[in-house]
């Protein structure tokens, strides 16, 4: 019995008739030659989120990132004119990494006049201009105004940094994002600055661990034992169904209802939560952040759990009904290996017991997480066995399907526009 | 032998465990897979019939400005945090089938 309505044709996946409702193959998941078109075919040409304005709070303030999907590593900065500017982070003169810190693949951050190449000193302005030559006169026709940092296209859309690595973007970020992710404007991301960040190193194929948090249904079943015996029973019988999917271009959405756990039987949480006043939803005591914008909670659920927005190809902001949200990151590193960002942010906790509620909601966090990365090496390892080569999805898991179709699909569209060139 | 006193007089009952008075997650997290089961049940044991007095303790402070032996029980109930899971779900330190992966914690507001 479903317990919130389908679409009028009887189910999510059918609502989207281009998705299919036959077993599908993760083909795509496990060959070295699917991931290398994919580098050029969707990394090289979607906008990508690289962090948040707040990381560059004054002008002159920078931060690398290491970009191994796309072969590079750029140098993201404020300039003196406040905008925020990208730059491949790579030193004109003798192809030096420019900015870099004791080792020279790790990221960096820091704030600086202009950046100094470790190597002879070249230096750059925070446009990327070269300004100084060491020895310049033992240089032949050297003109400096053709020697800048090699820029990369770079906008900010609601305080987080996309760039994109197209000669020319095919889309403007904002027809990118489109509608669907273009509703959550509004949204008080800039009172959310207490952050948590966590990372992993993860031996599976990118797509596979943003499938892993693209359905719910594993959550009554993989998660059960960190919830009472009562809670996990109960949520085991009523399985998992969300309220509402959306899926907008090459963007999806999933939103689920929650739970107000706190007017529960004790029975039904665990002592920690009681003494802290928070658990995996985030605090109980929601902050105040005023009018919530249009494109969240579209199902109206009261109380509303969360959305989960995954941004084509890599990125996902997750909103919970609490008063936070997360972000994840997937950057690939090869066919079957990448590198898992997620970050949390809190608004900044103006007294010790708030702190305590948000530290309880960021440990939770890590088990749960912890527990949804387990399974990604044993599935990654038993695909590519190649044993089984066609899978079933629900129409719980119709957002799995959406992202291995919209992956094909930018491959396809890559491979038309390059043939024949 | 003169133990450094870590804690405030009114949680000198916790001093026992000021071990736990630890500033980041990491070295918190790798404490507990460190840590017995018995261990880890003694804190928890100790601790939590006193935590909404420590929590109040500690409210009583602005968190930027918290001298050091408030701090101390601050990082001393995230230990508890820490150790519930343990002790509350998995009865052992680490997540189940976890062997294999890691998800450290590389940045974390202060306090």
């Amino acid at each position: 019995m479903a317990r919130f309505p389908k679409p009028p044709e009887g189910s999510w996946t059918e609502h989207y008739p281009r998705l299919g409702t036959d077993p599908v193959s993760y083909e795509d998941s496990i060959s070295p030659e699917q991931f290398e078109i994919e580098r050029k075919a969707v990394f090289k040409r979607a906008w990508l989120n690289v962090g948040r304005v707040e990381q560059l709070p004054r002008k002159g303030s920078y931060f690398t990132k290491e970009l191994k999907v796309v072969n590079t590593s750029i140098i993201v900065v404020r300039n003196n004119a406040g905008e925020v500017k990208a730059f491949h982070n790579i030193c004109r003169h003798r192809g030096n990494k420019l900015v870099w810190n004791d080792m020279p693949l790790e990221e960096t951050k820091g704030f600086c006049k202009q950046f100094t190449c470790k190597y002879h000193a070249w230096r750059y302005d925070l446009d990327g201009n070269l300004t100084f030559v060491q020895q310049e006169g033992e240089f032949f026709d050297l003109d400096k105004d053709r020697y800048g940092l090699v820029p990369v296209h770079c906008d900010v859309w609601e305080g987080f940094i996309f760039v994109n690595f197209a000669p020319e973007p095919e889309q403007s970020l904002r027809d990118f994002l489109g509608p669907m992710i273009l509703g959550l404007e509004g949204y008080p991301f800039e009172k959310l600055t207490s952050k948590f960040t966590y990372r992993s190193e993860v031996k599976a194929n990118w797509k596979l661990y943003m499938d892993a948090f693209q359905e719910f249904y594993h959550a009554p079943v993989l998660h059960a034992n960190q919830s009472p015996t009562n809670y996990s029973k109960a949520a085991a019988q009523a399985g998992f169904e969300a309220p509402h999917y959306r899926i907008d271009g090459p963007h999806r959405l999933v939103s689920t209802s929650g739970v107000r756990v706190w007017e529960m039987g004790a029975e039904m949480r665990k002592p920690m939560e009681d003494i802290c006043q928070s658990g995996l939803f985030g605090p109980w005591d929601s902050p105040d952040l005023g009018e919530m914008p249009v494109g969240l909670n579209p199902a109206k659920c009261d109380p509303w759990g969360l959305d989960s927005f995954q941004l084509f190809p890599n990125f996902v902001v997750l909103f919970w009904g609490q008063g936070w949200y997360l972000t994840y990151h997937y950057w690939p590193t090869s066919y079957n290996t990448h590198l898992f960002e997620c970050t949390l942010y809190f608004p900044q906790p103006r007294t010790p017991r708030e702190r305590i509620g948000q530290e309880l909601a960021a440990v939770t966090f890590k088990e749960y997480g912890l527990q949804d990365a387990n399974t990604l090496e044993a599935t990654q390892s038993m695909i590519e066995s190649r044993t089984v080569n066609e899978f079933l999805l629900c129409d719980q898991e119709v957002l799995i399907r959406h992202l291995h179709h919209e992956t094909a699909a930018w491959i396809e569209d890559y491979q038309r526009k390059t043939a024949g060139v | 032998m003169t133990v450094t006193v870590r804690l405030p007089a009114e949680f000198a009952d916790l001093e026992t465990f000021s071990e736990w008075c630890l500033p980041t997650e990491a070295e918190r997290y790798a404490k507990r897979l460190g840590s017995s089961m018995p261990e880890m049940q003694a804190f928890y044991d100790a601790i939590t019939p006193r935590a909404e007095d420590a929590i109040a303790f500690c409210d009583k402070f602005s968190l930027d400005d918290m001298p050091e032996d408030v701090l101390n029980l601050m990082h001393l109930l995230y230990s508890m945090i820490m150790v519930s899971f343990p002790v509350e779900c998995w009865k052992q330190p680490r997540v189940p089938d976890s062997g294999a992966t890691k998800l450290d914690c590389v940045y974390e507001p202060v306090p």
